[in-house]
């Protein structure tokens, strides 16, 4: 036998996410080129009723109910499992979605297998005996591809490399394993969850991405950000530049120190484009910018840039878009990611 | 309290390359990592608020000896430096295993590391480290509370905020929110030329050279390729209403609106 590859899911709420169906979905079709068997793994606080969800996707699902992951940071609890799963089932590869619990994941999962890892995967292919992991480094001015020196290794994707497929013929089995941790990891308990803006989590998953930087003038501004990205049904990004003035939250900062999306529309107004942001967004399939400046460098690397004032060209946008949508004056846009 | 900041000395961003070899140039123009900086500087507040003194740790070529200087101006008391011809071309795996070793060989309360690093690093490094020590492993830190015997972490969660709690010693991974990093003062500077940054190799360390570098990496480089360039980019100056018409008809033709 050939051996697995193993999809690792993630659990939000009971449910699957949606990268981690992404990530099955990927699994399923390196699994295919490669002649391996696929499967998913599902671990955590209603790992079994998320599994039956998961297995829409066609694959097998192993279901690892773990409860007390639910008041803990997710990794120490759930890797040794997760561990001792593998050293039982002997899986060749483990993919396993970006998302930063996924990292978190990822890296202790390494630790205790001993395997290698290569993280920021944006494209995974059936290479010579093994998956060939194309990464974007260097903020995006030089693509890699590299695999593994022997049959293991951990693949870590990018949010923004995967799409859930459709609900295939036929669903894969659940089986539900129980396993003894590998090993004891120090336990790092959820004293208190304090909700923020919501949404946010969706930045890095973002088809669209919208985003605007300091030229927005204030958090009324860049309200009007917020407006063209519900009309395109998009995410909110924002410069280093206007999270720092407090406009709005780290989470959807873009670049350098924040994170790194890769749409198939980015469109920024008010956004320079210093390098510090170029380095989370410029592998982006589309780029539109918004700025006064028509020497701003973003005119360097944007497809289609449009000099003029903000907010004159944003509320008009929005309405327009608004009407081709469909929506009646006035209304909200949608906002699914 | 005694911190130890995990240092990556990278290229300066935006001047990345790769060498002849197909790794990433480390020879000269390296700058502390951006998320080891803001790490670095709650380190420095919380020691100064609490006591104790921060030593930072930097696997590292010759070239990273200019990040290093750079973190004892900020205000770091000493640095170890582990330096050794064999760890070129290690891959995370290693670069864990020798922090590993030359954490085992200082005391501390706790460690802080940077997110990720800006030079293609995943971010895995942390945890792993955390893995092998077997400390608790906190990340994704907007903030840093130093209790009796344990530490306070706010982990940014998708939706907000987690507060975690860990008996010290333990690892935290720091993100922009810890604070912006302080500039080194002219003084710094000149305290920093007497700071002791000790050279460590791999024999120091008990590390056997054929268990890291190069030959010993789980990854392999397959190839590279330098993505197409972008064409010049369509620029449109009319006034705002012909401009809206010009931006929707180009989302339509490529089916983004």
């Amino acid at each position: 036998m050939a051996g697995a590859i193993w999809a690792i899911g993630e659990l939000d709420d009971g449910a699957p996410t949606r990268l981690g169906a992404g990530i099955a979905a990927l699994v399923a079709e390196l699994a295919a080129s490669g002649g391996l068997e696929a499967a998913a793994v599902l671990a955590g606080p209603g790992a079994s009723a998320g599994a039956t969800e998961l297995a829409a996707q066609g694959l097998d699902v192993l279901a690892l109910e773990v409860p007390e992951a639910g008041d803990h940071a997710t990794a120490a609890i759930l890797a040794p499992r997760l561990a001792a799963l593998v050293a039982e089932r002997e899986p060749r590869y483990l993919v396993i979605g970006g998302s930063p619990d996924g990292r978190d994941l990822a890296g202790v999962l390494a630790a205790l297998l001993d395997w290698p890892v290569l993280a920021g995967a944006t494209a995974v292919r059936w290479g010579d005996g093994g998956p060939a992991v194309e990464m974007s480094i260097f903020g995006g001015r030089l693509i890699t591809q590299s695999g593994f020196a022997d049959e293991h290794g951990i693949v870590v994707v990018h949010p923004n490399a995967v799409r859930a497929g459709d609900p295939a013929p036929t669903p894969g089995r659940v089986e539900r394993v129980s396993v003894a941790p590998a090993r004891a990891l120090p336990a790092v308990p959820v004293r208190e969850r304090v909700a923020g803006a919501a949404a946010a989590a969706s930045l890095e998953e973002a088809r669209i991405v919208v985003a605007g930087g300091r030229g927005v003038g204030g958090p009324d501004g860049f309200r009007l950000i917020e407006e063209l990205a519900a009309a395109l049904g998009g995410a909110v990004g924002a410069t280093r530049a206007v999270v720092d003035s407090g406009w709005v939250g780290y989470s959807q900062q873009i670049g350098q120190t924040g994170k790194t999306v890769r749409p198939d529309l980015y469109l920024a107004a008010g956004v320079s484009g210093a390098i510090q942001h170029k380095v989370g967004m410029q592998t982006s399939g589309t780029i539109v910018a918004i700025n006064r400046d028509p020497d701003a460098p973003i005119a360097e690397f944007a497809d289609l840039f449009v000099v003029g004032d903000l907010f004159e060209i944003v509320p008009r946008l929005t309405a327009a878009l608004r009407t081709r949508r469909g929506d009646p004056p006035g209304m909200p846009g949608g906002a699914e990611g | 309290m005694q911190i130890v900041v995990l240092l990556k000395a990278v290229p300066v961003v935006g001047t990345e390359r790769l060498d002849a070899a197909g790794r990433v140039d480390r020879s000269a123009g390296l700058e502390p990592n951006g998320n080891d900086e803001y790490s670095l500087e709650r380190a420095l507040t919380l020691t100064e608020a609490h006591g104790g003194e921060v030593t930072i740790l930097s696997v590292g070529p010759a070239a990273a000896t200019d990040p290093i200087r750079k973190t004892l101006a900020m205000g770091a008391a000493r640095a170890v430096h582990v330096l050794d011809p064999g760890l070129i071309g290690s891959d995370v795996a290693a670069t864990a295993r020798v922090l590993v070793a030359a954490l085992r060989r200082l005391d501390f309360d706790l460690a802080f590391a940077g997110a990720d690093s800006s030079d293609g690093g995943g971010g895995l490094v942390p945890a792993m480290v955390a893995t092998q020590l077997g400390l608790p492993y906190l990340s994704y830190a907007a903030d840093v509370e130093p209790l009796d015997g344990a530490v306070r972490v706010r982990r940014i969660s998708p939706g907000g905020y987690h507060v975690i709690e860990a008996p010290t010693p333990a690892l935290v991974v720091g993100t922009q929110l810890l604070g912006a990093p302080r500039y080194p003062s002219l003084r710094g500077i000149m305290q920093a030329r007497s700071k002791e940054v000790a050279t460590w190799t791999l024999a120091d360390l008990g590390i056997d050279p054929a268990t890291v570098g190069e030959a010993a990496a789980g990854t392999r480089l397959l190839r590279t390729e330098t993505p197409p360039p972008r064409g010049r980019a369509l620029v449109v100056r009319d006034g705002p209403d012909a401009a809206v018409a010009q931006v929707v008809a180009f989302l339509a033709a490529r089916g983004l609106a």
